[in-house]
């Protein structure tokens, strides 16, 4: 096993249960904000998507592939992201106050 | 480009990673709630420019035009759904980014030949992308009801799925051992897709939160396969922290139903008790009036409302919130149960009755309200159906036997809001309303509210 792969598994390792418990602490009240705001970050797949689209070597159909992919990953980055605020903004704890 | 250059994207990723643990941190509490998403913003932001500036990139144009498409796309995308259509919503934008990342799965792929552990990463994060993609379709579909939302099945689903998607693994395996751009990879894709859309056949809309949850988890996984396919840590810490997200609130949702992952994928829900509802149809219920309802509601000291996927679909909790507001003003303590299934994705009813302005401290969570239901004088319930249904206790012939119910047959006086005596969603029918202290209100319930809304004035 090559040495960059046994670092990534080592973050895998810790990374795996940091998210179970930060979610964990998630209160129910705000589950459906929390799935959107997963769902906007789980688009970091655009840095993929961009690798691919901007690469001088890889070939067109790659490309092309590519930037698709980066028009999904933005759609994705910016509904999850607009939709998540709209809903926090509503949440609020007492009559009259903020 | 220079050794220096080469550690300001490194430094940005950092920043990018931490923002994105941090962003869910904050998302904890209703308070910090706003900041997480600023943190999610920022961390995206910073892993976006931080590869921009690296020197893999060479052209610049077409990455900005497809954002700007993509922008330009996803802003009317948030702002025009009503708050009701979140889950369809978060469904679509699940197709989207599960779609983005086979579609680079599949770019990588036929960039320049990979082998062993990089082609195994690769696999199942096209795997995943593409059958997510599909899934989310469907589901976006059933949520639109645009597909029937009823399980859709047939004699041997599960053996044609179960073989499909060993197929697809054996294609998976033969293309990490010959992996030479071929025939099997287009029958790879082509499966995945196919079996994305299976997969959500046979589910029902009382378990789109589960699935929703799931396809959330599959995105992730997707994100951090393709962490590993392409030595990117960022995308290995991000992919996890959400696909740990999305399976803890599968999990979540499954227990509230007290059904296992297994059932809720193979189970087709629903299905069960479709011939047990005849009988029962005939039995006595009581029906009220508005002004009956208002009458009851004034002269309470305590009511607990819940509501269901019904109160969405009649889009009555801005009549609720008057409701609410009035006997409030009376002196009236009003408090919410939410039960964790309610609605067609985690935490559903919560955005509704903030979108409404009903402050989130009067809506509470199962364990916390159920002892409270016995001081009640009143129990509203506004459109929910199975996660009231006293069944779930005692009757082990019922399908949702077991399931954790909110106890709203221990209130003084059950009131229930409801089209007619059509059985629910799944099929089941609910001794509830045949309850000698149930009032049934027959009626759309946003015009109902409205109208019990106007007598309570005129009452006492």
């Amino acid at each position: 096993m090559s040495n960059e792969i046994e670092v990534s598994l080592y973050v895998l390792v810790l990374a795996v249960p940091l998210g179970l418990e930060l979610v964990r602490r998630v209160s129910p009240l705000l589950h459906t904000p929390l799935m959107s705001l997963t769902n906007a970050i789980s688009a970091i797949s655009v840095v993929g998507a961009i690798l691919i689209a901007g690469s001088g070597t890889a070939p067109t159909l790659s490309k092309v592939l590519g930037c698709i992919a980066v028009t999904c990953s933005t759609i994705n980055i910016v509904a999850g992201f607009l939709i998540t605020d709209r809903m926090l903004k509503m949440f609020r704890k007492k009559e009259g106050s903020k | 480009m220079t050794e220096a250059a080469g550690g300001v994207w490194q430094a940005a990723y950092i920043v990018a990673a931490l923002s994105v643990v941090l962003s869910i941190k904050w998302l904890s509490s209703p308070v910090t709630a706003r900041r997480g998403v600023f943190a999610g913003e920022f961390g995206l932001l910073f892993a976006i420019i931080g590869t921009l500036l690296r020197q893999e990139v060479v052209s610049l144009e077409w990455i900005l035009v497809s954002m700007a498409v993509g922008a330009a796309i996803g802003v009317p995308l948030a702002y025009l759904m009503p708050m009701t259509a979140v889950p369809q919503l978060t469904a679509l934008s699940h197709a989207f980014g599960a779609f983005a990342a086979a579609l680079v799965g599949t770019a990588e792929y036929y960039r320049e030949p990979v082998t062993g552990f990089k082609m195994t990463a690769l696999a199942i994060e096209i795997v995943l992308g593409f059958l997510t993609t599909t899934a989310s379709i469907m589901a976006f579909g059933k949520l639109q009801e645009i597909i029937p939302t009823r399980p859709m099945t047939y004699r041997g689903q599960n053996f044609v799925n179960l073989s499909l998607f060993a197929f697809a693994l054996a294609l998976g395996g033969w293309m990490i051992y010959e992996p030479a751009p071929s025939w099997v990879f287009p029958a790879f894709t082509g499966l995945a897709l196919l079996f994305g859309v299976l997969l959500i056949m046979p589910i029902g809309g009382g378990d789109m939160p589960t699935v929703i949850a799931l396809l959330n988890s599959y995105a992730g996984a997707a994100c951090c396969a393709m962490g590993f396919a392409l030595e990117n840590r960022l995308l290995i810490i991000a992919g996890a922290v959400n696909a740990s997200s999305g399976f803890i609130l599968s999990v979540i949702m499954c227990k509230a139903m007290n059904r296992s992952f297994t059932n809720v994928l193979f189970g087709a829900f629903g299905q069960v008790q479709a011939g047990g509802t005849a009988q029962v149809a005939a039995k006595p219920v009581k029906s009220a009036t508005a002004e009956d309802a208002a009458q009851v509601l004034a002269s309470a000291r305590k009511v607990i409302v819940v509501p269901g996927y019904g109160m969405a679909v009649a889009q009555a909790q801005h009549k609720l919130r008057e409701l609410t507001d009035a006997l409030t003003k009376r002196g009236v303590d009003v408090e919410f149960a939410i039960h964790p299934v309610a609605g067609r994705m985690p935490g559903h009813m919560n955005v509704l009755l903030a979108e409404a302005d009903i402050p989130y401290d009067r809506l509470h969570e199962m364990e916390d309200i159920n002892p409270d239901f016995a001081e009640a004088d009143v129990a509203l319930v506004i459109g929910a159906n199975d996660v009231v249904n006293p069944a779930a206790r005692h009757d082990k012939n019922s399908p949702i036997y077991g399931m954790p119910i909110l106890d709203v047959d221990k209130a003084q006086t059950v009131m229930v809001i409801k089209r007619s005596m059509n059985p629910g969603f799944a099929g089941i029918d609910n001794e509830l309303y045949y309850m000698d202290r149930t009032l049934m209100l027959f009626g759309d319930a946003k015009s109902f509210v409205g109208e019990i809304v106007k007598e309570l004035p005129a009452v006492g």
